[in-house]
């Protein structure tokens, strides 16, 4: 193979990689959208808190330090040795369930049957808050996020590709990050284990029953409630998910939260209410931006990633509204 | 001792009995009134419901049919009036709630769960019944996989009952009206109801479609014991199904008996049946 097909190839790897990335955090917001029709602009802070208490747990920081020693003059931050990771994201998937209790006792409860854009307002709200509750338990600065995923270029994957180039050929292997492999298999775990929840127990069959029709639902003795619980928490979970990958991968700072902006093209590609169109649209996503940056990047000075996947976005709104496998809206007139 | 056997185990076997017998009263309504804003949809209405029976609530357009039936399972909160089921009195009660007492219904535009099969339909309307946790379902083995499958063998005996074992993976959405209405109709007695409440549940359908769901109806309160409130406009339907009547206009009650009584009631016949012309 000449070195400019396995450069083609590397590109759409590494593309196919971030894409992953970008459909986790999709994921979230089609959770959350088909069973509630809310869409939660938090899914970001979210993913960014979780991945805060996550690490606070795991290096034993004491939270609200900063406002305990305001208050006392005290000079505490850590607690002690921290604790295992698996305890720590235990507790910390604890933290997002309470989180969605929580939720759905004060703000949820009070906005059902209200428009869309109220719903919406209130997520706003809500990623305001979260990310201030962030701040003020855990600290500003920006931490090390360290699960024991490897990490890393692949050297096998390098050496066993330069093999496939012709000998005299200037081609030195492809590069791959063996955190993007894991996240990617995380992924596929993850969307694998939702599907068969929702497909094969009788609580997946009450998710999917609410997100189909609600008034049906409570006349099967489905409490709304409840499951507005249970979906908050599924979301919490898999932005814990997202917020350990992407944390691993560029460390957990604020900036994290904007990860939910490159969510935004994803959901309009794949559609808001579909979870294979999630994946799907992260895939192609990524695989754009980076094919793009690749060969059209040179001709226009580069940079082409920052905003290619929202000129995308915006083409599949002129021509396919509702996304790739989104439900498409026919209103009665 | 006496012990008393249910003629069918099959389908009556997990709801606990309530000991009101055949006959009783199982829910009465008393003085209901309900207004959105200032439309009053029904004004201080009573009736009651015996256990076996099959009672039909008739009515023009806009009588307030359905509005009763919305405040029975929970979906309309009225402003005054109570309603007591099972012997338990209440004014206010969640929808979800009704549910789990024992009340099921069905819709007169048809809701339910488009994107999903006929079994799974059938599958949500067991879902009061299931008692294990999203814990152990997260989990799927053990004790809640035995619970699905013994759900799944009553669904199936339900799906032998409706007639529809073709259908039984086709997404509810792509079937014929007729047949969704019978898929609402599984779906209801899946929950093993103590009471079912049918909202037009032959409305739009053709004349062959209408008897077998005549028949179907018939057979759930023969076989089953299951009691029964139905909205019909169907005149011929009403009056060969139902053991009493109650007939409801512009809100009031104006007529309650059976079939015969009704018939005759002048109230019911000038307000519903059409004014008979004397000279005529």
């Amino acid at each position: 193979m000449s070195p400019a097909i396995l450069n083609f190839i590397e590109t759409c790897l590494n593309g196919l990689m971030a894409g992953v990335m970008y459909s986790l955090v999709a994921l979230g917001f089609v959770l959350i959208f088909k069973a509630s029709g809310i869409f939660n602009f938090a899914q970001g802070v979210m993913a960014l808190f979780a991945a805060l208490t996550l690490v606070g747990f795991q290096t034993g920081q004491v939270p609200f330090s900063h406002l305990i020693n305001a208050i006392f003059g005290t000079d505490i931050h850590h607690w002690g040795g921290g604790m295992p990771t698996i305890l720590a994201i235990v507790l910390a998937m604890g933290v997002m369930v309470l989180l969605a209790f929580l939720l759905e006792r004060f703000v949820l409860k009070y906005l059902v049957n209200q428009e869309p854009i109220i719903l919406f307002m209130a997520t706003i709200g809500l990623a305001y808050f979260l990310e201030g509750l962030g701040d003020l338990m855990w600290g500003a600065d920006i931490k090390r996020m360290d699960v024991g995923l490897p990490s890393g270029g692949s050297f096998w994957w390098e050496d066993l590709t330069r093999a496939w180039a012709p000998a005299d050929a200037d081609y030195y292997g492809m590069y791959i990050d063996t955190l993007d492999v894991s996240a990617a298999i995380i992924a596929a775990i993850l969307v694998t284990g939702l599907t068969l929840f929702s497909q094969y127990t009788a609580t997946g069959r009450a998710l999917r029953a609410v997100a189909d029709d609600h008034q049906a639902a409570l006349s099967v003795g489905i409490s709304l409630r409840r499951i507005w619980v249970i979906v908050w928490s599924l979301a919490g979970f898999v932005a814990l998910v997202a917020g350990i990958l992407w944390g691993a991968k560029s460390g957990v700072q604020f900036s994290l939260s904007l990860i939910a902006l490159k969510a935004l093209p994803v959901l309009i590609l794949g559609g808001f209410t579909s979870i294979p169109g999630a994946i799907v649209g992260g895939l192609i996503i990524g695989v754009g931006e980076k094919l793009a940056e690749a060969y059209v990047g040179p001709l226009v000075g580069g940079a082409i990633e920052n905003w290619f996947a929202y000129m995308l976005a915006l083409a599949f709104l002129l021509f396919r509204p509702q996304g790739l496998y989104g439900e498409k809206i026919i209103e009665r007139i | 001792m006496n012990v008393h056997m249910r003629e069918d185990m099959s389908l009556h076997s997990m709801r606990a009995d309530d000991g009101i017998a055949k006959g009783e009263e199982l829910l009465k309504v008393d003085n209901i009134s309900l207004s959105f804003g200032g439309v009053k949809a029904i004004t201080d209405i009573s009736f009651d419901i015996r256990k076996g029976e099959i009672r039909a609530i008739i009515g023009p357009n806009g009588a307030g049919k359905t509005s009763m039936l919305n405040v029975i399972n929970g979906f309309y909160y009225p402003q005054e009036g109570t309603i007591t089921f099972r012997g338990k009195r209440r004014r206010r009660v969640r929808p979800h709630e009704t549910a789990r007492e024992g009340i099921a219904r069905t819709f007169q535009n048809i809701a339910l769960f488009k994107g999903m099969s006929t079994l799974d339909n059938i599958m949500t309307g067991r879902i009061t019944l299931q008692k294990r946790n999203m814990f152990w379902h997260g989990l799927w083995t053990g004790p809640a996989e035995r619970e699905e499958i013994e759900h799944r063998e009553a669904v199936e005996r339900i799906i032998d009952f409706l007639e529809i074992e073709h259908i039984r993976k086709t997404p509810v959405g792509r079937l014929p009206y007729g047949l969704q209405k019978r898929v609402e109709l599984g779906r209801a007695l899946a929950a093993e109801p103590a009471l079912l409440l049918l909202d037009e549940p032959m409305a739009g359908m053709n004349l062959e479609e209408k008897e077998d769901m005549s028949r179907f109806i018939l057979d759930v309160n023969q076989q089953y014991g299951t009691t029964i409130a139905l909205i019909e406009h169907d005149m011929g339907v009403v009056m060969d199904l139902s053991d009493r009547v109650v007939v409801l206009d512009y809100g009031k009650k104006i007529g309650d008996g059976t079939p015969d009584e009704v018939r005759n009631n002048q109230d019911v016949i000038d307000a519903y049946l059409g004014v008979p012309h004397e000279e005529a």
